[in-house]
C-alpha cells in the first residue's frame, strides 16, 4: 500500500488523531500561557524571584519527556492527566522567561510616567506593562507551541490522545507493511499542524499588538 | 506678575529630606521652599545635586524621609499618592508617551481615570492638542513613533495638563530635543503659561533655559541645598556666592540682555520719508542739515532703505537706485540680545524697530543700547542689595527670636532687652 492509499483508507482515524493532537496542544498552551504570565508578573520585579522562576522552568525542560510522563503515570494514572500536566510544564519555560524579560524590558521612564500621571499599580500593569511586554510574550508562546507539538507525540506512551498513537503503532510493528506509513503520517501531521499554528500566531499578533509598537 | 488670575495652587516644601538606606549622607537635605500660585520656579543645578529627587518628592514618586509638602492648603504628605498625582501634572524628558497608545489615547488617560464622561474627554483631547499647537485632525490618531521629538514633547505636555491640574511638574522636559526645537518649545511654554498661569516647577541643568522660563530660579548645590532662590535678574547681577556665579557662567551681563525686550527700552525717533514723497521734499529734508541720513519707508510704512546725503546725487536723482536696502529689522518683542546682534552686524550700527505688521516704530542704535543696559544693570544691582538687606534683617530677627526662646508664630514679639 502506498502512503497516499494508506492516508485515504485511514483518513477518519487520522483526522480524529490530528484534531485531538491540536486540541491537546492548544488547551495546554492556554494553561501554560496563563500560568506563565502569572508567574512572570509575580516574579519580574525581584531579581531573585524572576531568576528562580526562569531557572525552575528551565530545569523542568531538561527532564526527558518520556521520563517525565513515565514518572507521572504512577501518580495520576494513564490517559489525559499525565499528558496535560507534562505539556503544560514543558510549555512554561519560554512563556515565563519571555514574560519576565519583556516586563523587565519596559522603559523605566514609561513606568515613571505612568506612576507620575497617577496610575494605580494594577492600571500600570494592565494598561502599560503587559501591552508593551506582549510581543515578546507572544514569541514565547509561539516557541512553546512548536515544542509542545513534538512533545505531545510522546503522550501516546501514556495512552494519551493525538498523532503520537500513529507513530507508536508504527514503531511497535516495524517491518510490517504499514509501519513506515504510520510513522510517516503521524510525523507529517504534526509538521502540518505546527505550520498552521504558526500562521495563526502571526494573525493573532497582527490583531493584538498595537500598531504603535509593531516591528 | 499678578497672582489674581492664577489657576495654580501654591506649593510649600517644609524641611524635606530624603535619606536612602545604606547611605549616611542624605540625597536631599532639609529643603524648604515657598512657591506662589501661578509662579514658574526653576530648579537648576549640576547633575546629581538632587534637583530631580526634590521634584519627584512633590508628587511623591520618591517618598520623603522627613518633612512636609503642602499644595494649596492641603497637606499631601500623607494622602494616597495616586490621588495626589492626579492633581499634579507631570512631564518628563523623552516625553514618556506610551508607544502603544495613540496621541489621543495618551492625552485622554488622566481625564478618563478621574471619571470624566466620554464626550467631555474627547472634546478635551481636541482642546489640548489645539493648545499645544498640533492640528487635532492630523495628530489625533497617530502613534508616538510617528511624531518628531518636539511634537512628542508637546503631546507630553498636553497629557500632563489634560485634567487641568493646578500644579505642573516638569523634569528636564526639553533635555532631549535639538536646540532649535528646544527654543520653540520654550517659547510655546511661555505662551501657554501666560494663558494658563499654572504653578510650574521645572528642573533643568541649563542655566540659560532657567533664565528664559523662570519667574524665580532656585540654584541648588549638592544635596539640594539652596544656594540662591531669587529672580533671574537678581541672580545674574548679584549672585550670592562663588558657586552661583560659577553656575551662572561667563557673560552674565550678556545673558541679562535676554531678559529685556526692545519694548521696555526707549527707541529713538529717526527722520523718515515715504517713497511716495516728492523727490524735492526728500532733498530738502536731507539738505536741511539736521541729519545726514533718513530712513525711507515703503507704502505700508515698512522700513525700506537707508538714504544718506549724497546718495541721491550719486544715483542721479533716482530713488530706485539710491541708498542701501534695509536687510534686518527687529520687532518690539525681540530681546535686547537680538537687538544687539542686529546692531553689531549693521555697518552703521543701528537697526529699525518694527511693529506687528512690520511698520516702522523707531530705531535702536549702539548708544541707546549701551545707556539702557547700564541703567538696567544699575537698577538690578540696587534691587539686589535692597533684597539682600531685607533678607538679612529677616534672618537677624529670626535668630533674635530663637535666642529668646519665643515661638515666632506665637505672635509674642516682645524684645525685652
Amino acid at each position: 500500500m502506498s502512503f497516499w492509499e494508506y492516508v485515504g483508507n485511514r483518513h477518519a482515524q487520522l483526522l480524529t488523531d490530528t484534531f485531538q493532537h491540536a486540541s491537546a496542544v492548544f488547551q495546554c498552551m492556554v494553561l501554560a500561557t496563563v500560568l506563565g504570565v502569572l508567574l512572570g508578573v509575580a516574579t519580574y520585579r525581584s531579581e531573585w524571584a524572576g531568576n528562580l522562576a526562569t531557572a525552575t522552568t528551565a530545569t523542568i525542560l531538561t527532564v526527558p519527556s518520556l521520563a517525565l510522563i513515565g514518572l507521572l503515570v504512577p501518580i495520576v494514572g494513564l490517559g489525559v492527566a499525565p499528558t496535560v500536566i507534562a505539556l503544560t510544564l514543558y510549555g512554561l519555560l519560554p512563556v515565563v522567561r519571555n514574560a519576565v524579560v519583556g516586563l523587565r524590558g519596559v522603559d523605566p521612564a514609561l513606568i515613571d510616567a505612568a506612576k507620575g500621571i497617577g496610575m494605580s499599580r494594577t492600571a500600570r500593569l494592565v494598561r502599560v506593562e503587559l501591552p508593551l511586554a506582549w510581543p515578546p510574550i507572544l514569541t514565547g508562546i509561539r516557541v512553546s507551541t512548536q515544542m509542545l507539538m513534538g512533545i505531545a507525540a510522546i503522550a501516546a506512551y501514556a495512552s494519551g490522545p493525538g498523532l503520537g498513537n500513529e507513530i507508536f503503532r508504527g514503531i511497535s510493528s516495524l517491518g510490517s507493511a504499514n509501519a513506515l506509513n504510520q510513522v510517516l503520517s503521524g510525523t507529517l501531521g504534526i509538521v502540518v499542524l505546527a505550520l498552521l499554528f504558526d500562521a495563526a500566531y502571526i494573525v493573532l499578533g497582527r490583531l493584538t499588538i498595537s500598531r504603535g509598537i509593531r516591528a | 506678575m499678578p497672582d489674581t488670575t492664577a489657576s495654580g495652587a501654591g506649593i510649600a516644601l517644609e524641611n524635606l529630606s530624603k535619606l536612602y538606606p545604606g547611605n549616611p549622607t542624605p540625597a536631599v537635605d532639609n529643603v524648604s521652599m515657598d512657591i506662589k500660585p501661578g509662579e514658574t520656579v526653576i530648579l537648576v543645578g549640576p547633575s546629581g545635586c538632587g534637583k530631580s529627587t526634590t521634584l519627584k518628592m512633590i508628587n511623591r514618586l520618591i517618598e520623603p524621609t522627613s518633612g512636609r509638602i503642602m499644595i494649596g492648603d492641603e497637606d499631601v504628605t500623607g494622602i494616597d499618592p495616586v490621588r495626589l498625582r492626579r492633581k499634579v501634572g507631570y512631564a518628563i524628558q523623552s516625553s514618556g508617551l506610551f508607544p502603544h497608545m495613540t496621541v489621543a489615547q495618551n492625552i485622554a488617560l488622566v481625564p478618563k481615570m478621574i471619571g470624566w464622561p466620554k464626550a467631555r474627554v474627547s472634546s478635551r483631547v481636541e482642546e489640548m492638542l489645539d493648545l499645544v499647537g498640533l492640528d487635532p485632525r492630523e495628530f489625533h490618531g497617530r502613534y508616538p513613533r510617528q511624531l518628531s521629538g518636539g511634537q512628542q514633547q508637546r503631546v507630553g505636555v498636553a497629557r500632563a495638563l489634560a485634567a487641568d491640574p493646578p500644579v505642573l511638574l516638569m523634569d528636564e522636559p526639553f533635555g532631549a530635543v535639538d536646540p532649535i526645537t528646544r527654543d520653540h518649545l520654550q517659547d510655546e511654554l511661555i505662551r501657554l503659561q501666560h494663558e494658563l498661569r499654572k504653578t510650574i516647577v521645572f528642573v533643568t541643568h541649563d542655566f540659560d533655559e532657567a533664565i528664559k522660563l523662570g519667574d524665580r530660579i532656585a540654584v541648588l548645590r549638592e544635596r539640594s541645598h539652596i544656594a540662591q532662590f531669587d529672580t533671574p535678574e537678581a541672580i545674574l547681577t548679584n549672585p550670592a556666592d562663588d558657586f552661583v556665579s560659577g553656575f551662572v557662567g561667563a557673560g552674565a551681563a550678556l545673558k541679562r540682555l535676554n531678559l529685556t525686550r526692545v519694548r521696555d527700552v526707549g527707541v529713538v525717533d529717526f527722520p523718515t520719508a515715504s517713497m511716495d514723497d516728492p523727490l524735492q521734499s526728500i532733498f530738502d529734508l536731507l539738505r536741511s542739515g539736521a541729519t545726514n541720513e533718513i530712513l525711507l519707508l515703503d507704502r505700508h510704512r515698512r522700513p525700506y532703505k537707508w538714504l544718506r546725503r549724497g546718495d541721491l546725487m550719486r544715483a542721479k536723482g533716482s530713488l530706485a537706485r539710491a541708498g542701501t536696502l534695509v536687510h534686518d529689522t527687529v520687532t518690539r518683542d525681540a530681546t535686547l540680545r537680538d537687538a544687539l546682534e542686529a546692531v553689531l552686524t549693521d555697518n552703521a550700527g543701528r537697526v529699525a524697530v518694527t511693529g506687528r505688521r512690520g511698520e516702522y516704530i523707531g530705531v535702536v542704535d549702539m548708544e541707546t543700547l549701551m545707556n539702557n543696559v547700564h541703567e538696567l544693570l544699575e537698577e538690578d544691582r540696587l534691587d539686589a542689595v535692597e533684597h539682600r538687606h531685607a533678607l538679612e534683617e529677616q534672618r537677624a530677627r529670626q535668630t533674635r527670636l530663637a535666642q529668646e526662646g519665643v515661638d515666632p508664630a506665637g505672635g509674642a514679639h516682645g524684645v525685652k532687652a
